[in-house]
């Protein structure tokens, strides 16, 4: 059963003989173009490893069978946990009818072939990569499955109808004759991909939809598998950068004496990030840091502090600018029977990737090579290429496994900074990140404050909802669009609160754009992350108000959205909604739908600790999610009961925090992850469908605030306003 | 110059008496199966056995370790063949897998002491080692498979 993935250590050692040669093709562009250009850098990469020299039967940009039939998959999204390093071979081995047993996997380089089509861009982000994959991973295997069964055709002098292929063997059944993908593939080359293919119909489907066994697991209970922090290369430093404690703060001058007399340390650098200490190992590198006597140019922000972050974000609430009415909503609110006002309050998150930011970068006279755990192998091979000064096609990209991703290792800022050290010490370098500088200098997820208004009918239904709300926008540093600027309005910001499920008839957004010199970033799930705590427990609120169940008012509102309701359904069931909670507990539900998923979470609370110093103690969490057609169940199950625990520890304890323009918090003892003993029961329920694909990876992070925050306001009959949650 | 064994092997190694075993391990001698996160053994990333027990490399100097026998990740087995990796596999663990070799090894020192253990002795002993991609229910039901395994299998057969 244990797949030889091809993602171990032998992989990273062996290739690393990263001797001369400039690319020798032109990168063309358009769709066929794209894909032959994608097909010679593989051939060429292949030729510079002695391991893979023989690509055999290269069809697509993303498979290629070799004559000892196994099947190599170029995985076009990098692996951070969420399973697409086996999610996604299953689409094209189910559409090739390959034996799961000759699958091996490899990190696509750096090349737009790799694009994910429903962003254009080789990113790994969103939750798209099954959404953008579903058709063309499928297609691949399709036509390799056709240009297959022709070739055995051929052979055979058989007419192509009478063939089909199953367990990677094509057979010709009136004969009873059969041969392996592997004795074709010198034939299947030499025949034209087709045009058009047909797919499998979802019943039809063998492999899609089973809970196939991760790829990647065997050699993640070995210690094999290699993380960014692993890549060993010939003649490699490592090296530590110091930074600015301050934000914005840029350096003036440094004394290295005192670093260089460190054993081990070599050289020390200005970077743009800080300075750099190269040394023979970390353990140097990081003395040398701390031995470095810096002085940092004064900075404007050397006074920002989270109390002036909260009176910036509040005098912003007057000048929020509509995005979206329906009806006359101050009219409603006036007229309305009861009404309640809040403020709600998502405070800065930092990522917290147990494997902390790192890069290793070899520059040479003619290319250069990043082994890098990133989300954006477009966007780090072109911050290399501006750096180095190389053409694109001059820099290779190695993805390797990542600890963690989360949004943060789309970013390029630890690319850069191996990069820079590399050219300027001619070896190669890792650059790694301590743990206080991964949690001092993140993209944060962004801070929000929000005023809401909304009021109730005499039959305690809602008529009115308002929202206005003040964030900071991600897209405003990374895609700078003149429509984000001109009107003012970052989509990631207000996701998830424009265009509420529920049916209001009066309602208003306004958004204004704070500005602010922390710097954010996509954090797993991004603007629902917040927004769906903002929405999901100001209904709880309303709810109260009009005397309604919360689960009632929701199966209310939602009574036009089929899929809405068969999720909440579903949870209500699952967790007895509708029994009263044993003794001492206390039950909140919430519901969002994110990248084209429904996900319905109650949690089930107590309150522990006297009165005055009490915590909550989640003890169980029961999810019902319709994500649309399921690849692998099991993975599915995995991520909403990882994201489960993602979201309580945002609930639960999720801070960043300033003063003295400085991030307050280090490590993990002040910014603390959930552990094993504050772990819930999680219930993880699928909806069964031939929907669309929707996302997986982040869809269950943003009910889980909201439902234990609604536990805790059933718990206090207090309202929960502010996260993290604290009574 | 100090002695130390790793995983059954003998090796000398020159470097200053307060570098952490971590580093000694990573750097010096290239095991890299034992992952560095937070440096200051609030997170268990980095956990290995020294003479038996568990302990985080990250805050163990050398000079400390000197002369004892460590077992990394890469010791447990290499065919996969240990219970605990074999519970792992079968319970599908490991999600971005960048803590499981500290939550891996911390397990096989929980089972060596208590070979039955119970949901509090799982919380008390595991409940040091984080995971961010939240894989914890399963780590439970892994350590409680893996000692079933254990049960099966005949001793020092």
């Amino acid at each position: 059963m244990n797949n030889p993935v091809n993602l171990s250590r032998r992989q990273f050692v062996a290739g690393t003989v990263s001797t001369g040669g400039g690319l020798l093709l032109g990168i063309a562009i358009g769709g066929c173009d794209q894909s032959s250009s994608g097909k010679a850098l593989l051939r060429k990469i292949a030729a510079e490893n002695p391991a893979s020299a023989d690509i055999g039967f290269l069809p697509s940009v993303f498979l290629r069978i070799t004559p000892d039939d196994k099947v190599t998959i170029m995985l076009p999204s990098s692996e951070m946990g969420q399973g697409v390093a086996t999610a996604l071979p299953m689409l094209i081995a189910e559409e090739l009818a390959a034996q799961w047993n000759k699958i091996e996997i490899q990190f696509a380089p750096a090349h737009k072939a790799f694009a994910n089509p429903n962003h254009s861009r080789q990113l790994t982000g969103g939750s798209q990569s099954i959404r953008g994959f579903w058709q063309p991973l499928r297609e691949a295997g399709a036509a390799a499955r056709e240009m297959l069964i022709q070739a055995a055709a051929l052979t055979w002098q058989v007419d192509r109808q009478e063939c089909s292929a199953r367990q990677s063997t094509v057979w010709h059944k009136a004969t009873d004759r059969h041969l392996r993908f592997g004795e074709l593939v010198d034939k299947a080359a030499s025949l034209d991909v087709p045009d058009k293919v047909v797919l499998k119909s979802p019943q039809q489907f063998t492999l899609i939809g089973q809970p196939q066994p991760r790829l990647d697991i065997p050699h993640k209970v070995t210690g094999e598998a290699v993380f960014g922090i692993d890549v060993q290369i010939p003649d490699m430093l490592i090296a530590c950068v110091a930074r600015s404690p301050v934000l914005g703060a840029k350096l003036k001058s440094f004394d290295a004496g005192a670093a260089k007399t460190i054993a081990g340390v070599r050289e020390v650098i200005a970077i743009d990030s800080g300075v750099a200490v190269v040394a023979s190992h970390f353990w140097a590198a990081k003395k040398g840091c701390e031995a470095l006597q810096i002085q940092w140019q004064a900075s404007e922000h050397a006074s920002l502090s989270s109390q002036s972050i909260n009176s910036d974000f509040k005098a912003q609430v007057d000048n929020a600018k509509t995005v979206r009415t329906i009806g006359d909503v101050e009219k409603a609110l006036a007229s309305g029977s009861k009404r309640i006002n809040a403020i709600y309050e998502a405070p800065y998150l930092a990522h917290a990737c147990m494997e902390p930011m790192n890069c290793t970068a070899h520059v040479q006279d003619d290319r250069c090579d990043v082994w890098v755990p990133t989300q954006a192998q477009g966007a780090s091979q072109a911050v290399a290429a501006k750096i180095t000064g190389l053409a694109t096609d001059q820099v290779f990209v190695h993805t390797t496994y990542l600890g963690g991703g989360f949004g943060r290792r789309g970013e390029t800022d630890f690319v850069a900074d191996a990069v820079q050290i590399a050219k300027t010490v001619n070896q190669p370098v890792k650059v790694l990140w301590t743990r206080e500088q991964d949690t001092q200098h993140d993209f944060y997820r962004p801070a929000s404050y929000n005023q809401l208004q909304a009021a109730v009918n005499d039959d305690g239904w809602p008529v009115a909802w308002s929202h206005a709300m003040v964030s900071q926008s991600i897209l405003k540093r990374l895609v700078p669009l003149p429509a984000i600027l001109l009107r003012g309005v970052d989509p990631t910001s207000i996701e998830g609160t424009a265009h509420l499920p529920y049916t209001l008839p009066n309602f208003q957004l306004r958004y204004a754009m704070a500005p602010s010199p922390v710097p954010v970033g996509f954090w797993r799930s991004v603007g629902h992350s917040q927004n769906g705590f903002i929405v999901e427990s100001f209904l709880d609120e309303i709810a109260v108000l009009g005397g309604k169940d919360p689960l009632e008012l929701r199966l209310y509102l939602l009574k036009d959205q089929p899929r809405y309701l068969q999720v909440l359904q579903l949870a209500a069931d699952k967790a007895r909604w509708h029994e009263p909670p044993p003794e001492g507990r206390h039950r909140g539900i919430a519901i969002v739908h994110s990248f084209d998923s429904y996900v319905a979470q109650v949690a089930e609370i107590s309150l522990t600790g006297k009165p005055g110093a009490q915590s909550v103690r989640v003890h169980k969490m029961v999810c019902a999610v319709d994500c649309g057609i399921i690849v692998n169940p099991d993975i599915v199950t995995a991520q909403v009961e990882s994201a489960v625990i993602y979201g309580l520890t945002a609930a639960l304890y999720g801070t960043i925090s300033f003063a003295d323009g400085r991030v307050q918090q280090s490590n993990f003892h002040d910014y603390p992850l959930l552990r094993q003993h504050e772990s819930p029961v999680i219930e993880v329920h699928l909806m069964n469908n031939t929907e669309a694909p929707g996302g997986v990876g982040e869809i269950g992070v943003p009910p889980v605030a909201p439902a234990v925050a609604n536990a805790v306001f059933a718990a206090t009959g207090k309202p929960v306003r502010r996260l993290p949650i604290q009574l | 110059m100090y002695s130390i064994t790793i995983n059954g092997k003998q090796h000398n190694v020159d470097v200053e008496a307060d570098m952490p075993l971590l580093w000694v391990i990573r750097d010096i001698i290239g095991l890299t199966g034992t992952k560095y996160s937070c440096g200051i053994s609030v997170c268990g990333a980095c956990t290995v056995h020294m003479d038996g027990k568990a302990i985080r490399s990250c805050v163990t100097p050398i000079a400390i370790a000197a002369n004892k026998s460590i077992t990394t990740i890469e010791g447990l087995s290499t065919d996969n063949s240990h219970p605990v990796q074999r519970a792992w596999i079968e319970e599908q663990v490991p999600q971005c897998g960048y803590c499981q070799s500290g939550q891996i090894m911390q397990a096989v020192a929980l089972l060596k002491e208590r070979p039955n253990p119970t949901d509090q002795d799982i919380d008390e002993v595991m409940s040091g080692i984080l995971c961010r991609c939240g894989t914890y229910q399963r780590i439970r039901k892994a350590i409680k498979r893996a000692a079933q395994i254990e049960e099966q299998t005949p001793p020092s057969s």
